[in-house]
C-alpha cells in the first residue's frame, strides 16, 4: 500500500482543484521550449493534451497508428457530452454531476478526481463551442441539452448522434493549429511498441513506422499515454477493430500499475452478431431506450417474427423487473437482464442471442414522424447493416463490450506509478469507478486532455528543466529496441497456420463467456486455463506472412493479440479477486435473492492496482483504499 | 454465394501493381464487405500468402479510414455509405467484383488498397481550425447561433475525410472535402473572424497537393457517404471571392 | 495576392465569367439570325453592317474575342491539369452518377471551336478582309451556305453539341461564381435546361424553316 501515493490535495472537495492550481509548480515559457513531451493517441484526450501543451509552448511529439489523427475512436461516440452548466434550470450543479458519477460508478471511483472532472466540464463545453463544434441549439440560438440514462437532469450536450465525431474534429482542429505553429510534430501510422525508462523515469518510446516497418526511437522528458480502452479484448465490441491495449500493457510491464482491469462496461444496445466473420458490433445509441420497449417472447424458442407475436405473449422483462426505471435502467443492469433472458432460452434471432427493441407503441402514440426526427439516422444505420426496417419490425439488439473503466493507475496528477509517465482519458482508471454513465466519457477525456494534464504535468517537468534534450543513443534505447525487434522476429518465425485474428476471436469468446457480463469463480478459473492453453497454441501455430520492413497488418495484429493474452490473465485475476458484485462486475456468487448486485464495501472499497511481477510470475496486488468524505455509500436501486 | 474478386495488389509505393483473381465460396449475404475481405485474408494467411492490405478501423462508417473503388464506385454501388457498411446482400451469386484503391496523384498507393491521404491533413493544418487556446473561450451561451445556421454547419461538419469525393471525381478534385470544412466555419460566427485567411490557405494547399479542378459534375456529391452537397462547393467559391 | 490570382478557383472563375459573357452574346446573334427568315436581305445586312461598324459593338467585339480566347485557353489548361491529377486511372469504368454532359465539356467545347473556325472563314474573315467575299451581303452568303447539304448537317450537329455544352455550362458557371445555393441550385438547373434547348433550337429552326419553306 505504501507504493500508491494518490497525491490528493488537502482541503474540502470543492476547493481541491483550485488549491492545487494555485500552488502547483510552474515551468517558465523559456524553459517550456526546452522540454519535450510524447503523446500517444489522438482521441479527445490525446489530441486535446497535445494541442493544450503546444499552446503552452512545450515541444510535443504526437503519435497515432491511424493514417490521420482524425480517425481516433473517440470519433464513434454517439450520444453526447455532459456538463454541469445547468442551462435547463433543473437544479444541476458540479456537485450533482459529481454525485451522479460516483453513484453511477457504484462507489468505486476516487472522489477528488471525479469532482475535478465535473468541475472542468463547463470549460470543456465553452472550449468546444469556441472551436466551432456544432452542438444542437434551440431556436433562440442557445445550446440545447438532452437527458441521458441514470440521471434526473438534462445536462447532455449533443450533435445529433455524432457528438464524438464533432468533438474529435474539434480537438483535431486545435491539434492542427499547433502542428502549423510547429509546437506539435505529428507522427501518424506509428505504433508504440515499448516504453523506454532511463533511471526509472519515462524518457521515450520505441515505435514502428507502419509504412516502412522501420523501428524508430523517440525521446522526451515525459510520456503521455492516451491510447483508449481495451474493450476489443472480447474481439467483438463496439470499439474500432484496431483499438488495442499494447501501449498501456507495455507500460504496465515496465512498472505502471494496472487498476481495476476487470471493470468493463457492456453496452446493452448494439446490433447483434450476424455472421461468423463479423468483425465488430455496432452500437445503437442508448437514447433509443427512451422510446423503445425491450422484450422477448414468453414462449421459449418462439421463431415467429417479432411483429406477429401478440401483446400477451411478450415479456417486457425490464419493465417487469424494474418498474421504477423500466427500460431506462443503467447500462450494466440492462445488459445483464438481456443475457439472463437469452441464457434462459428466450432469445430471438438465428443465434438466440438477441432481444427485441420495439418502437411499435411509440410510433402508435407519437407518430412515425416524431420517431423519425429523433432517431432517423439510427434507424437508417440499423437498416444499412441488417436490412431490417425498424419502423415496421422491432430492432434486434444484444449487449456488447464497450468501455473499460479500468486502466493504468494514476494519481491525482494523472501520473502512473512510473515517474514521468501519464495516462489520460479511457487509458486511465480514475473517474468512472465500476460503471460509466452515458456521456461522461467525452467529458472526462476532454477535461483530462485540455485542462487537467497540461497543469499537472508542469509539476513534474518543473524538476526536469535542467535535463538536456535526451538523446536516443543511450543504452536503454538500444536495449529496448533490441527486445522489440526480437519479438517482431519471433512472430515472423513461428510460421504456423493460423492468422492472429483467429486467435483473437477465440480469446474473445473465452473472455466474453467467462469474464463478460456475468462471472463466477469456477468459470473464471476455467477461463484462466483456456487462455493459457490458447496462448501456447498462439506461440506455436501463428502465421505472419511477409516481413517486418513493409506494411504488414498481420504483424501489427499479432503484437496486439499477444498482449491481449497477457492482459486477459490479469483481467481474470482481478475478477477473481473482487469477491463482490459492483457496477459492471457481476459475480454470480454475490447477488441478492432477486438477482441484483451485492456490493461489499467492508472488504472491497478499494482500487485494485496490479503490479507486474515479472515474466511468468503472479501479479502483485496493491490496494488504494477509497475514502468517501462527501458522499454516503448507498445501494444502487432502480426498482 | 460464390464470388470472383479482382483485387489490385501492389507490394509498395514503388512496385508495379497488378490485379489478382480470388475465388470466394460461401460468402454469406449477412457479411459486411470488409468481413468478406477478412475471410479472404484468413484463407491467404493459412496458405502462407500475403494478405490484402486495406485501411479500416471503426467499421461503423464514421472514422473515414476505409475506402476502396468497388465496381466503378467509391465505397461500392450503394449510395451514402462507407465501404465498411456495405453489406454483401447487395451482390449476387456469381458476381465478379473489381476492387481498386483510390486513384489520384495526391493519394499515392502505399500498399494494395491503402493510399496515403496525407494531403487532406496538410490542407486542414493550413487553416482548418479556429484560433482559440484552451482556457480562452467565452461562456458557451454568449455566442448565439441561429438554429438553422447551426444545423447547416452540422450537415457539412460531418465529413469523415475518407477521400471518396476525390476518388469519384474525374479530375480527382478535393473541392468537396475543402468546402465541407470551409462551410462549417463560414456558417458559424466563431469561424467568421479568420474566414478570409482560412479559405486562402486551405485552397493554396489544396492546389499545391495536385488535386484537379472542379468541373461541377456532381460525382462527389453522388458518392459522398455523408451526403455533403455541391452547393457547399459554391459556398467555398463565395468565401474565396470574398477573400480577394 | 498572387497566389489567389493563380489559384484553381480563380482560374475556373475567370473561365466561368468569360463563358457567361459568351452566353449573353448568343441571344444577340440569334436575334440577328432571325432576320434571315425575311425574304428581304435588307434588315439582316443592316444589322450585320451595324454590328461591324458601331463603335460600342466594335469594343464589345474585342471583349468577345478576349472572352473566347480566355474561355478556350483556360479551359484547355485546366483540363490538362485535371488529367494530370489522376496519372493512373481505374480499370473499372467510373459509374458515379453525374450530370452526363459535364463529362465531355472539353470535347463538346473542341467541336464548337472547330465550328467557330469554319464560321469565321465564312463570315468574319471576309469582313476583316482576310478572305475574299462581299462583306456587305452576308444575307446571301448565309443563304448560299444553307443550300449546301453537308454544311447543314455540320451546322445542325454543331448546334446540338452546343446545346449539350450549354446545358452544363450555364449551371456550372453560376456554381463556379458561387451563386448556387440550396434554393437557387434547382432553379438554375431549370433555367439552364431551357436556355440550352431554346437557344440552339432556334438557331437550328431558322435553318429548318428556310429548308421547308424556301
Amino acid at each position: 500500500m505504501g507504493k500508491l501515493v494518490s497525491k490528493i490535495p488537502d482541503g474540502p472537495l470543492r476547493n481541491k482543484w483550485t488549491n492545487y492550481k494555485s500552488s502547483v509548480k510552474l515551468v517558465s515559457p523559456a524553459n517550456k521550449k526546452k522540454l519535450e513531451i510524447i503523446v500517444i493517441g489522438t482521441g479527445l484526450s490525446g489530441a486535446g493534451a497535445s494541442s493544450s501543451l503546444g499552446e503552452l509552448g512545450y515541444n510535443v511529439k504526437t503519435f497515432c497508428y491511424q493514417d490521420s489523427p482524425r480517425r481516433a475512436h473517440s470519433v464513434a461516440a454517439q450520444g453526447g457530452i455532459n456538463a454541469a452548466k445547468n442551462y435547463q434550470n433543473d437544479g444541476d450543479s458540479t456537485f450533482r454531476l459529481f454525485y451522479d458519477m460516483i453513484k453511477g460508478g457504484d462507489f468505486r471511483a476516487r472522489e477528488a478526481n471525479v469532482y475535478r472532472a465535473a468541475e472542468v466540464s463547463n470549460q470543456v463545453i465553452d472550449h468546444y463551442t469556441a472551436l466551432g463544434v456544432p452542438f444542437a441549439r434551440d431556436y433562440g440560438g442557445t445550446l440545447d441539452t438532452r437527458s441521458f440514462g441514470g440521471v434526473q437532469v438534462s445536462r447532455t450536450f449533443y450533435s445529433k448522434g455524432q457528438t464524438g465525431q464533432q468533438c474529435l474534429l474539434g480537438v483535431y482542429s486545435s491539434l492542427n493549429r499547433q502542428i502549423k505553429k510547429g509546437n506539435v510534430t505529428m507522427y501518424p501510422r506509428r505504433e508504440m511498441l515499448d516504453l523506454v525508462l532511463i533511471d526509472g523515469k519515462a524518457r521515450g518510446i520505441i515505435a514502428r513506422n507502419l509504412v516502412t516497418g522501420e523501428i524508430e526511437r523517440h525521446s522526451a522528458h515525459a510520456v503521455v499515454l492516451a491510447t483508449g480502452g481495451y474493450g476489443t479484448i472480447y474481439f467483438l465490441s463496439t470499439l474500432a477493430v484496431n483499438s488495442n491495449a499494447s501501449a498501456v500493457w507495455k507500460a504496465h510491464k515496465k512498472g505502471a500499475f494496472f487498476a481495476n482491469p476487470s471493470f468493463i462496461q457492456i453496452h446493452p444496445t448494439s446490433v447483434p452478431q450476424l455472421n461468423e466473420f463479423q468483425a465488430k458490433l455496432t452500437l445503437m445509441s442508448e437514447s433509443l431506450r427512451n422510446d423503445g420497449r425491450i422484450w422477448v417472447p414468453k414462449l421459449k424458442g418462439d421463431k415467429r417474427p417479432g411483429n406477429e407475436i401478440p401483446e400477451e405473449e411478450r415479456d417486457y422483462y425490464l419493465e417487469r423487473r424494474y418498474p421504477a426505471f423500466g427500460n431506462l435502467v443503467p447500462r450494466d443492469v440492462a445488459s445483464r437482464a438481456a443475457k439472463e433472458r437469452c441464457d434462459a432460452g428466450y432469445g430471438i434471432g438465428d443465434t438466440g442471442l438477441a432481444v427485441n427493441l420495439d418502437f411499435r407503441d411509440a410510433i402508435k402514440k407519437q407518430g412515425k414522424k416524431a420517431i423519425e426526427e429523433k432517431y432517423g439516422n439510427l434507424f437508417n444505420m440499423y437498416k444499412t447493416i441488417t436490412g431490417i426496417d425498424s419502423y415496421i419490425e422491432p430492432m434486434q439488439i444484444y449487449p456488447a463490450g464497450h468501455y473499460t473503466m479500468g486502466g493504468l493507475w494514476v494519481d491525482y496528477e494523472l501520473m502512473t506509478t512510473i515517474p514521468g509517465l501519464y495516462a489520460i482519458g479511457e487509458a486511465n482508471f480514475s473517474d468512472h469507478g465500476a460503471n460509466r454513465l452515458g456521456a461522461s466519457s467525452l467529458m472526462q477525456c476532454s477535461g483530462d486532455g485540455y485542462f487537467i494534464l497540461p497543469v499537472t504535468i508542469g509539476n513534474y517537468l518543473s524538476e526536469e528543466i535542467k535535463v538536456p534534450k535526451i538523446t536516443t543513443d543511450k543504452p536503454e534505447f538500444e536495449e529496448t529496441e533490441k527486445i522489440v525487434v526480437e519479438r517482431l522476429n519471433k512472430f515472423l518465425s513461428i510460421k504456423g497456420r493460423q492468422n492472429a485474428a483467429s486467435f483473437h476471436k477465440r480469446l474473445g469468446k473465452i473472455m466474453w463467456d467467462y469474464c463478460g457480463m456475468v462471472r463466477n469463480e469456477e468459470g473464471l478459473k476455467k477461463a484462466l486455463g483456456l487462455v493459457r492453453e490458447l496462448r501456447d497454441e498462439f506461440w506455436k501455430d501463428l502465421n505472419v506472412p511477409g516481413d517486418s520492413n513493409m506494411v504488414n497488418q498481420e504483424l501489427e495484429k499479432a503484437g496486439r493479440v499477444a498482449d491481449y493474452f497477457e492482459l486477459s490473465e490479469l483481467l481474470i485475476t482481478d475478477a477473481l479477486n473482487r469477491k463482490e458484485s459492483c457496477g459492471a462486475h457481476f459475480r454470480e456468487e454475490y447477488q441478492t435473492p432477486d438477482g441484483e448486485a451485492l456490493r461489499n464495501d467492508e472488504e472491497f472499497a478499494y482500487v485494485a492496482a496490479w503490479e507486474y511481477g515479472g515474466e511468468g510470475k503472479p501479479h502483485i496486488l496493491n490496494k488504494e483504499d477509497l475514502k468517501f468524505e462527501e458522499v454516503e455509500l448507498k445501494v444502487r436501486s432502480y426498482k | 454465394m460464390k464470388l470472383t474478386l479482382r483485387i489490385w495488389r501492389q507490394k509498395n509505393a514503388t512496385a508495379k501493381g497488378n490485379f489478382e483473381t480470388y475465388q470466394m465460396d460461401n460468402v454469406s449475404p449477412r457479411m459486411a464487405f470488409l468481413e468478406m475481405l477478412d475471410a479472404l485474408n484468413k484463407k491467404l494467411v493459412e496458405e502462407d500468402k500475403d494478405p490484402v492490405a486495406f485501411d479500416h478501423d471503426c467499421r461503423e462508417g464514421i472514422c473515414g479510414s476505409c475506402g476502396m473503388f468497388i465496381n466503378g464506385h467509391p465505397h461500392g454501388p450503394v449510395p451514402a455509405i462507407t465501404t465498411c457498411h456495405l453489406s454483401m446482400r447487395f451482390f449476387k451469386d456469381g458476381d465478379t467484383i473489381w476492387i481498386e484503391p483510390w486513384r489520384a496523384k495526391p493519394f499515392p498507393v502505399i500498399k494494395d488498397l491503402i493510399v496515403d491521404r496525407k494531403a487532406f491533413d496538410t490542407i486542414m493544418i493550413a487553416g482548418g481550425f479556429i484560433s482559440v487556446n484552451a482556457g480562452a473561450a467565452p461562456e458557451a451561451n454568449s455566442i448565439l447561433v441561429p438554429k438553422t445556421k447551426s444545423d447547416m454547419a452540422f450537415d457539412t461538419a460531418i465529413c469523415i475525410g475518407c477521400g471518396a469525393c476525390v476518388a469519384a471525381c474525374k479530375n480527382a478534385s478535393a473541392m468537396l472535402f475543402v468546402s465541407a470544412k470551409i462551410s462549417q466555419y463560414a456558417l458559424l460566427p466563431q469561424g467568421r473572424v479568420e474566414a478570409k485567411e482560412r479559405v486562402r490557405k486551405m485552397v493554396e494547399k489544396m492546389d499545391e497537393a495536385g488535386f484537379g479542378n472542379c468541373s461541377n459534375t456532381g460525382a462527389c456529391e453522388a458518392e459522398c457517404p455523408k451526403e455533403i452537397k455541391l452547393v457547399d462547393i459554391a459556398r467555398l467559391r463565395r468565401e474565396f471571392i470574398k477573400a480577394f | 495576392m498572387s497566389k489567389i490570382l493563380f489559384s484553381s478557383i480563380t482560374k475556373k472563375l475567370v473561365m466561368a465569367l468569360a463563358g457567361l459573357f459568351l452566353l449573353t452574346f448568343l441571344p444577340v446573334h440569334l436575334f440577328i439570325n432571325l432576320m434571315l427568315l425575311k425574304s428581304d436581305p435588307g434588315p439582316f445586312n443592316t444589322a450585320a453592317h451595324f454590328m461591324a461598324t458601331f463603335p460600342l459593338i466594335r469594343i464589345m467585339e474585342i471583349v468577345l474575342f478576349v472572352a473566347i480566347f480566355v474561355h478556350i485557353s483556360w479551359g484547355i489548361f485546366i483540363q490538362i491539369k485535371n488529367w494530370l491529377a489522376r496519372p493512373v486511372g481505374y480499370v473499372s469504368a467510373n459509374k458515379s452518377e453525374t450530370s452526363f454532359f459535364s463529362r465531355f465539356m472539353i470535347w463538346t467545347g473542341a467541336t464548337i471551336l472547330t465550328f467557330f473556325v469554319l464560321h469565321w472563314f465564312n463570315f468574319y474573315f471576309i469582313k476583316i478582309g482576310l478572305v475574299p467575299g462581299n462583306a456587305e451581303d452576308f444575307y446571301s452568303v448565309a443563304h448560299k451556305l444553307f443550300k449546301i447539304p453537308a454544311y447543314d448537317i455540320i451546322y445542325l450537329t454543331c448546334f446540338a453539341i452546343l446545346g449539350f455544352h450549354l446545358y452544363h455550362a450555364f449551371f456550372s458557371a453560376f456554381q463556379t461564381i458561387g451563386l448556387s445555393t440550396s434554393f437557387w441550385s434547382p432553379v438554375l438547373k431549370v433555367i439552364a435546361t431551357i436556355y440550352a434547348i431554346v437557344i440552339p433550337a432556334c438557331f437550328a429552326l431558322i435553318l429548318i424553316t428556310l429548308w421547308l419553306f424556301r
